[in-house]
């Protein structure tokens, strides 16, 4: 299953499109009918385009939809699963939601820090990976958990470092090149 | 209670397909027991992907039903799949066999967390298929919808939710048949439904164990309370965080459409109804009813003063009812029985039942839904079993980041609006995270604190700037740096930030702060007097026993 705010918006565009994905944004916004009500549709739907929100793009949705480009951008940089920068290749979310906390998930965003060597938070990461955390997933009966490239990793073992470091392995997060 | 049950086959698994189960390797079980059905040939036996089966600690769960009664089995890896057909079956040896091999998987449905559950939101999650109107419609979902529009006047229906004393179940409690007369009565004109599916408190899952599960009944709940209120527009709007949720409701809504359950005309009356989706973008402020709106019509989520409430003044400026998934969902089984029988459950101010979505250092974590007045140490510790480790309970949170932490000491409080209300928390949407001894109080309410300085929205002084100063100055509490001038600093703000704030996130905030300052203020002492001697400071702790679970960057 795929959960997290790097992957959501992609997720939720694949859960609308009951027809064929949009091939370029003209059409994204054709199919909206160029609705000032559906931007934040449309902006998710571009994001799946390119991965992130670039300037042109928010220039052409502004025209296309007939809207000024404030309120285009006032929007993109509103919401949080808006990315303004393109994206690294990998990207890993944490949850830092209360059941997740209880659970040992500030220790796991450190451990996931040292780990690839980002700063959480910092969406350039280390070049290849980004760590970010997010507020709550929903999970929090398997907390704490983690979203590695969409996949949802559950019940991480804070506690017991070395299978920690297994689970974190089998979820495909490289170790550091010097250990 | 009398769900009217289908002419089900004697024999079925029920795979619990809800995101939870799912992640614990759902999908490759269910995946496992239809090739093994296959590869026999099984009679009889039916295989049924369904919603939150509850336990969701103990995921992937399984349900197996036959004419002795259910079993549930939990964490049951795929190689165990021809072990649960064996047992299903139930014939000879063989079940026999299966089954002694699955008793370490099996769970105890005579456990109180099991037991002491009294389902209505929640009496079909786990029961039908969620992704089948047909299942669905067997189930008895829409049968209110149809009778209501049949029989009843819009006023006879807005009398029956009044008088089931329901309140909303988002976390305010505004009395429900209130809020619909406001939004019918408005002067004549367009009127529209939302559903506030942005359920973004931390710890909190029901209204995705419902999308997931049922979505026919929140659809039906919807449709009814647009036939009661006037409305024949719909919108429900979801966290993007939730995309099994979103496809499912998506799905069931293009099967509503094609069944006449939605569109014009449904069930030969002359009331017509649209339901459309809408996706969050992550942004917390947009659980905010006014903030909503303003996100459904393509905006910056930021709330705006109140009055005009939105029952008058609401998207594009016309009359709007907003209500959450779960209150919604309680309105088929609220006419199916009657106003009186919801009533006649949970306490004088807070009738019926709520669900709950239990997490943190408990044994069982999941869904419960139980009658309110419940005694949050029943829910804690008979229904959830405790701390994992035996230890004891420190602290309940409730409420989420507008919420508090109820102590040991007050856990026999009965769960209502008003009694936590009085312990310095609330409702909330229903999330209850359990902390043990090891989680150190001024460090939960930095990480609250964090939170709602991430999700400030920015339009007023106070909670754009407010939170970031509490913020930092719990930091010093964490970190060991703070003087007792710091400790009425801290109250003074969170005074400030709680009366002028201009919506429920601001004014809420400092929740988390005044609740633990009221019940473990001790430990904001004791940040006070012991001198900064940890290193690096983040890994300081206040709490008793060196150890903290806060994060600290």
């Amino acid at each position: 299953m795929t959960v997290t705010p790097a992957s959501a918006a992609t997720t939720t565009a694949t859960a609308t499109a009951t027809t064929a994905a949009p091939a370029s944004l003209a059409q994204v916004v054709r199919r909206h009918g160029a609705r000032a009500d559906a931007l934040i549709e449309v902006l998710h739907q571009v994001q799946e385009l390119h991965g992130y929100l670039p300037p042109e793009a928010l220039r052409e949705v502004a025209t296309l939809m007939r809207l000024p480009l404030s309120r285009v951008y006032g929007v993109a940089s509103f919401y949080h699963l808006f990315r303004l920068e393109p994206p690294t290749a990998h990207r890993c979310a944490v949850c830092l939601g209360t059941a997740c906390f209880v659970r040992g998930g500030a220790q796991l965003a450190r451990r996931l820090e040292s780990r690839l060597g980002v700063e959480l938070d910092d969406p350039a990461g280390n070049g290849t990976w980004a760590v970010q955390h997010v507020s709550c997933l929903g999970a929090c009966g398997q907390a704490p958990v983690v979203v590695v490239d969409g996949v949802l990793v559950t019940k991480l073992p804070v506690d017991q470092p070395e299978e920690l470091e297994e689970r974190l392995d089998a979820a495909g997060l490289p170790r550091p090149a010097t250990a | 209670m009398p769900v009217p049950q289908p002419e089900s086959p004697a024999r079925q698994l029920r795979c619990c397909g809800a995101s939870g189960c799912r992640s614990a390797g759902g999908d490759a079980l269910l995946a496992a027991l239809r090739t093994a059905c296959d590869a026999d040939a099984t009679e009889g036996l039916t295989i049924k992907p369904v919603g939150c089966l509850r336990l969701c600690g103990r995921g992937p769960l399984v349900a197996c039903d036959g004419p002795e009664g259910t079993r549930l089995y939990g964490a049951v890896p795929p190689e165990r799949a021809a072990d649960l057909l064996a047992a299903a079956r139930e014939q000879g040896a063989e079940a026999g066999g299966a089954r002694a091999a699955l008793e370490s998987h099996r769970l105890d449905l005579e456990h109180p967390f099991f037991r002491l559950q009294r389902p209505v939101v929640l009496e079909t999650c786990g029961q039908v298929d969620p992704e089948s109107i047909d299942d669905a419609l067997a189930h008895g979902a829409y049968g209110q919808l149809r009778r209501v529009l049949a029989e009843l006047t819009p006023k006879q229906v807005r009398d029956e939710v009044r008088r089931s004393g329901l309140r909303g179940r988002g976390g305010a409690g505004y009395p429900t048949g209130l809020k619909w007369d406001t939004v019918a009565l408005q002067p004549p004109g367009p009127r529209t439904v939302v559903c506030n599916a942005d359920e973004g408190d931390p710890g909190a899952f029901m209204d995705r164990s419902v999308l997931e599960s049922d979505p026919h009944r929140l659809i039906e709940g919807m449709a009814i309370a647009a036939y009661a209120v006037g409305a024949d527009r719909g919108y429900v709007y979801v966290r993007a965080e939730y995309p099994l949720a979103i496809e499912r409701l998506r799905l069931a809504l293009q099967q509503a459409r094609r069944k006449g359950v939605l569109g014009r005309g449904i069930f030969g009356s002359d009331f017509s109804l649209t339901i459309e989706v809408r996706v969050g973008a992550g942004a917390y402020v947009c659980g905010e009813e006014t903030a909503l709106l303003l996100s459904i019509q393509g905006q910056r989520g930021m709330p705006r003063p109140r009055p005009p409430y939105p029952a008058q003044s609401g998207l594009w400026g016309a009359p709007t009812l907003i209500n959450n998934v779960e209150t919604f969902s309680a309105v088929p089984a609220i006419l199916r029985e009657g106003g009186d029988w919801y009533a006649a459950m949970g306490t004088e101010g807070s009738r019926g039942t709520k669900v709950f979505a239990l997490s943190g250092a408990v044994r069982h974590t999941g869904l419960v839904e139980v009658p309110m007045g419940m005694p949050l140490r029943t829910v804690v510790e008979e229904m959830g079993g405790g701390v994992p480790d035996g230890s004891a309970v420190k602290a309940v949170q409730t409420g989420g980041p507008s919420g508090g932490c109820i102590p040991e000491e007050r856990l026999d409080t009965p769960v209502d609006y008003e009694s936590l209300l009085q312990l310095g928390s609330m409702m909330g949407s229903g999330g209850m995270v359990v902390m043990g001894e090891t989680t150190s109080m001024p460090v939960v309410a930095r990480h609250f604190m964090r939170f709602s300085v991430n999700e400030s929205c920015g339009k007023c002084v106070p909670c754009r700037a407010g939170t970031v100063q509490l913020a930092e100055l719990l930091d010093r509490f964490v970190e060991h740096r703070a003087e007792a001038a710091d400790l009425e600093r801290l109250e003074e703000l969170c005074g400030m930030v709680r009366a002028t704030s201009l919506c429920g996130l601001g004014q809420a905030a400092p929740n988390p702060v005044l609740s633990t300052l009221r019940w473990f203020r001790h430990e904001y002492e004791a940040a006070l007097r012991e001198p900064s001697h940890c290193e690096p400071p983040d890994t300081c702790t206040v709490g008793p026993d060196g150890e903290t679970r806060g994060y600290a960057p």
